[in-house]
């Protein structure tokens, strides 16, 4: 296993496969992949990066989201909070958890835990998959738009390290109210955009066929963000069989990254997010 | 085709005389217009001198950032700022300098939001306004850049913040970037906030998506006028996931008071009152 990897052999793994990855996958092509069916979800991430996982529920308020799945773990010997949006795996699982659309009370236990996880000194890992936030009459009731606000501006603040990991989909304002994080992280296969390609399509060429064309413009790839600074790494996924390896890296670099975050000031720590989205669409 | 033909209404020569009559009176096309609401017909100078509000039934019309800047702040106390900030197409996305030239010109204004500081009733604020004809209200990332740096400025000033909304969501022609504004402007409105300071939002028609889901819904208090349209997902996305139609009134402004996401529905016209009050009561020390 590679769970003994030094962080630096890591970090050089990420630049080379990020190299190769430069000769373009079509970006609609990695939509596809990000949609997958038998793409690891949130649950296998956290069953393969973490140990004595406890899920809790409920955001106090209205009630419990099955599209957030939420808790503490441990990683190695550090113990942490995690918060991931899960789409299911079976279409039985899928319907409980809604096809990984979040609801209000969703983002709002998302936020509890996360007030947790200040208080207790933990560090917190979002993991994002979802198409976007619920668009329903009982979301909109419940104040979705207000949830997700709420999660931006606490986020921004929270007294301990943060690092956001998007495995799938990272639809628009549903997939940023858990990504307000020190750091970013895409997997290879994952995109992030404010938009499908879909929609954009459709409301810009009123032709929800062009959404190659609206991939492309977007510049939604896991590597046009790296490029535009948007994300922090990139992890390499290399085939589905041999995912293991790649958990096993994740795991390292996320145990690193959360130590030494861990030695900072949290002051200081505050300081840098806030300066890392301050100076997005600066030219 | 023929089918077509055959039931055509034959041409009548009398009634191409109705283009022939120039000697009519007649009134330009603007001086009149019908309320979309009670279909009412009146004096479009009438409506504008009632604060763009129909003066039988009270529908608030669109109305542009300077006008309802003229509106709201004391005469000749607003200083603009950060006004030559102009966006650009950063992605190179086709179409968008084009829509960015034409928004510009029939707007007048180089993007969607207008920035300073002002006086209402005498009180020292800073206030932003967005502007419903750029680009349906969206916020690209001059949008974001120049709210971040007004909240910034009025911490470093010690002023309050109100801020009107009126916005489609996001500006997709900006893609992520677009996106990311709305942790930006959040980022700032919490440093505002962690000040001390007052931030009030006045939710106008239509106010949606990512711009709901940052600054529109950070206020301390959250204001709206009457019958605005607030909500994350319109309610034409929201028809299309449910499939049904949704109830009247969904969405609208007396519909988040009920549900508790605002504070208070506040007529155009008595706006400036209203925040007049606000202010006055949220200054330090004993009145």
């Amino acid at each position: 296993m590679a769970a003994n990897l030094s962080f630096n052999a890591s970090l050089n793994t990420v630049r080379e496969s990020y190299e190769s990855m430069k000769e373009k996958v079509q970006p609609y092509a990695r939509v596809l992949a990000a949609r997958a069916k038998n793409r690891p979800t949130s649950q296998s991430f956290i069953a393969n990066l973490t140990d004595d996982f406890l899920e809790f529920h409920g955001d106090r308020r209205f009630g419990d989201d099955g599209a957030i799945i939420a808790g503490i773990a441990r990683i190695n010997d550090l113990p942490v909070t995690v918060i991931g949006i899960e789409k299911g795996i079976t279409l039985q699982e899928s319907i409980k958890r809604n096809f990984g659309a979040a609801h209000p009370e969703g983002y709002r236990k998302a936020l509890r835990l996360m007030k947790q996880a200040e208080k207790f000194n933990r560090p917190v890992l979002c993991i994002v998959d979802t198409s976007g936030a619920y668009c329903g009459i009982g979301a909109e009731e419940r104040g979705q738009g207000q949830a997700i606000a709420e999660n931006l501006m606490e986020m921004m603040t929270l007294k301990t390290p943060v690092i956001s990991l998007l495995i799938g989909e990272g639809g628009s304002g549903g997939a940023l109210a858990l990504a307000v994080a020190d750091q970013v992280w895409m997997m290879e296969n994952s995109v992030y955009s404010v938009i499908s390609p879909e929609g954009c399509a459709s409301i810009l060429w009123k032709d929800s066929q062009k959404m190659q064309e609206a991939a492309e413009h977007l510049k939604l790839t896991a590597q046009d963000l790296f490029e535009m600074g948007v994300v922090e790494r990139v992890i390499p996924e290399s085939s589905a069989k041999e995912f293991d390896k790649v958990y096993a890296l994740l795991k390292t670099m996320l145990y690193d990254s959360f130590q030494s975050a861990m030695q900072k000031p949290t002051d200081e720590l505050v300081a840098k997010r806030y300066q890392r989205f301050r100076q997005m669409g600066i030219n | 085709m023929l089918e077509k033909r055959l039931f055509r209404k034959p041409k009548n020569e009398l009634e191409h005389q109705e283009n022939g009559r120039q000697n009519q009176p007649s009134v330009p096309d603007d001086l009149y217009l019908s309320c979309p609401e009670c279909k009412q017909t009146m004096l479009k100078s009438d409506m504008e001198d009632n604060g763009f509000v129909c003066p039988k039934c009270d529908y608030h019309f669109k109305i542009v950032a300077r006008q309802r800047i003229a509106l709201l702040t004391d005469p000749n106390s607003f200083h603009e700022i950060d006004a030559e900030l102009s966006p650009s197409n950063l992605l190179n996305f086709p179409g968008y300098d084009e829509k960015l030239v034409k928004a510009q010109q029939e707007s007048g204004e180089l993007e969607g939001v207008i920035c300073g500081t002002a006086a209402i009733g005498g009180y020292p604020v800073a206030l932003f306004v967005m502007d419903p004809g750029f680009i349906l209200g969206s916020m690209g990332t001059i949008v974001g850049e120049k709210i971040t740096r007004l909240f910034e400025y009025a911490a470093a000033h010690q002023l309050p913040v109100i801020g009107y909304t009126v916005s489609g969501g996001a500006r997709m022609q900006e893609g992520i970037l677009s996106l990311m504004q709305m942790a930006k402007t959040s980022g700032a409105v919490k440093l505002h906030s962690d000040a001390g300071l007052l931030y009030v939002t006045v939710l106008t028609n239509p106010t949606t998506g990512g711009v709901t889901a940052s600054f529109g819904m950070e206020g301390d208090i959250i204001l709206a006028e009457p019958k605005a349209l607030v909500a994350f997902a319109g309610p034409r996305v929201i028809e299309q996931t449910i499939r049904q139609k949704l109830p009247s009134g969904f969405q609208r402004a007396e519909f988040l008071l009920e549900k508790g996401f605002v504070d208070a529905i506040v007529h155009r016209n008595e706006q400036k009152q209203y925040l007049t009050t606000l202010l006055k009561l949220h200054q330090k020390g004993a009145m």
